[in-house]
């Protein structure tokens, strides 16, 4: 049941999209964020749905995962859509029934506002969806490294990523194990009121957490048995490189921006 | 030749122990040497393994690694690259999830130019053969298949000592074969220098030396066929012998005279053989 879970929800595949350096993407992903919040106009919202569309053929990702991803944030879509479409002050009242008041205005936030809320968040699934776990922490770490110099350290915290990624099909493993350890044992997991059931996990949690700090102790005792100390003058086997791709993309990533505004500036 | 390895008059105890962990050992170790270490639990082994690359310091005696003495800090990366250690647990050992990226980890460490930590990768993966495997997740290789990465990982270091602490112990038999076999050719190829604990007697019979422990002295120490002559004495420390050796003895108790020397299953058959015949 545990092994289902799949975290990063990484889709492997060797397309133009994949293989762009992890920063190049991590880069236009906050331009695309900062893109989509300078939008005023349905054309605007066209262009950049053109956009996403795009890069979702050209990464072989099928539509319906980027519908999946949306999939848990439905209450906060409904939830914008009805705050904005009845609580939006406005004259042009387009419909009426006792205190129900639906207006022009807020017909049109309220599409704007889930248009925004769902392109925000299928544009950055596009990131984990074509970037491993590893390389967007990668990416992060060579990013963020000038802060190093105000005694940041992002070294470590990437490691720390790096670590805790690796361990979670451990830890998952582990958890597998004790539970079936605790059911031969009689204890019920799956039955009982919602505290029962709470109260059952703590024979659970607790050998997890002994565990989980026993590897902490050993992992660390190998880190340093492997000349582990500390991220300075640290090297990597593995260099970034960004290549005409990358520049490409970034190109596409300013005409984007650059359509946006000539477009609010048109009025389209 | 220079032992890589000297012990002199060892003694550690831990914090709130009742008695020492190791009490005045002794040791030299000359480069090159496969040695296995054996001992009940409790026995000071891993207490002695620690001692080899500084993660422990001697509180009486000296531990000196190719000169380089263990107490002194500035030698403590040199020394730390010299001997490498490979733990029990396979899935604890390793950091990153890719299994060339863990290899990776020490050369990075040590701050290796890219190219070259690059060309140790490969070198120490296709050594302890696993470089077919390079770009696999961790969590996905079999135990063996682990302990042998755990053993590349150290090997990109370009260590001239490698000590391992009961690697095979959380192993089926055929990862033991694997981790066992690796280790042996490592040492007879490369010339590394191998401390080996083990609890599996036919992983010492492969040995050149192998040493008993107990309660912190080493009480034997020789050739597999010197030490495992001394059954009893063995069977005394409730330690077991190799069971080439448990058949000899029934065989000889039975009126044969075979030579307690014939350790492997194949000298210990050619031996019956020569007898019968």
């Amino acid at each position: 049941m545990l092994k289902d879970i799949t975290l990063g929800q990484y889709f492997p595949g060797d397309t133009p999209v994949h293989r762009l350096d992890p920063r190049t993407k991590l880069i236009l992903t906050v331009v695309y964020i900062a893109a989509l919040f300078m939008v005023k106009t349905w054309g605007g919202y066209a262009l950049v749905i053109a956009a996403l569309a795009a890069v979702t053929f050209i990464a072989h990702i099928r539509p319906r995962a980027l519908l999946k991803g949306l999939k848990p944030l439905i209450f906060i879509i409904v939830f914008t859509a009805v705050l904005n479409l009845f609580f939006t002050a406005g004259d042009d009242i387009l419909f009426q029934w006792r205190f129900i008041r639906i207006t022009h205005t807020g017909l049109e936030r309220a599409v704007s506002m889930v248009l925004r809320v769902m392109l925000l968040v299928s544009g950055t699934f596009m990131l984990t969806y074509t970037t491993s776990p590893l390389a967007i922490t990668d990416g992060l770490e060579r990013l963020l490294s000038p802060l190093n110099k105000l005694h940041v350290p992002v070294y470590e915290l990437s490691l720390m990523m790096c670590i805790a990624l690796r361990f979670i099909p451990t830890l998952i493993e582990e958890t597998d194990r004790i539970m079936s350890a605790q059911k031969a044992r009689g204890a019920d997991l799956e039955t009982g009121s919602l505290p029962e059931r709470a109260k059952a996990l703590l024979p659970l949690l607790i050998p997890l957490f002994i565990s989980a700090f026993r590897r902490a102790d050993e992992l660390a005792l190998a880190m340093e048995c492997r000349c582990y100390n500390g991220g300075q003058g640290r090297t990597r086997m593995k260099q970034l490189h960004m290549g005409w791709q990358d520049a490409a993309a970034f190109g596409l990533g300013a005409l984007l921006v650059a359509g946006i505004l000539l477009l609010r500036r048109l009025g389209i | 030749m220079d032992p890589i390895i000297r012990i002199k008059n060892l003694t550690y105890t831990y914090p709130d122990a009742p008695g020492p962990a190791l009490d005045g050992v002794d040791l030299d170790v000359a480069p090159g040497t496969f040695v296995a270490v054996l001992g009940s639990n409790g026995s000071g082994k891993s207490t002695l393994a620690k001692h080899l690359n500084a993660i422990l310091l001697p509180q009486a005696g000296k531990v000196l690694v190719d000169g380089m003495d263990t107490i002194d800090e500035g030698s403590l990366l040199p020394i730390r690259r010299k001997v490498g250690m490979v733990f029990q647990n396979p899935d604890n050992q390793i950091v990153a999830n890719v299994v060339e990226d863990d290899v990776a980890f020490a050369p990075e460490n040590l701050g290796v130019e890219p190219r070259e930590i690059r060309r140790r990768v490969d070198e120490a993966l296709r050594q302890v053969g696993m470089y077919d495997f390079r770009l696999h997740a961790p969590h996905l290789l079999s135990g063996g298949q682990k302990q042998r990465v755990a053993i590349a990982g150290v090997l990109a270091m370009g260590p001239e000592v490698l000590v391992l602490d009961e690697p095979t112990a959380m192993l089926d038999p055929r990862g033991r074969r694997e981790v066992v076999g690796t280790v042996e050719r490592l040492c007879r190829e490369k010339g590394i220098t191998v401390l080996l604990i083990t609890h599996h007697m036919d992983e010492a019979v492969r040995a050149d030396r192998v040493l008993i422990m107990d309660k912190g002295h080493i009480v034997m120490d020789g050739t597999p066929a010197e030490v495992f002559a001394r059954a009893d004495e063995l069977r005394a420390l409730s330690l077991t012998v190799p069971d080439t050796t448990a058949l000899i003895e029934k065989l000889n108790a039975a009126g044969m005279a075979l030579p307690l020397s014939a350790l492997t299953p194949e000298a210990c058959a050619a031996a019956i053989k020569e007898a019968l015949s």
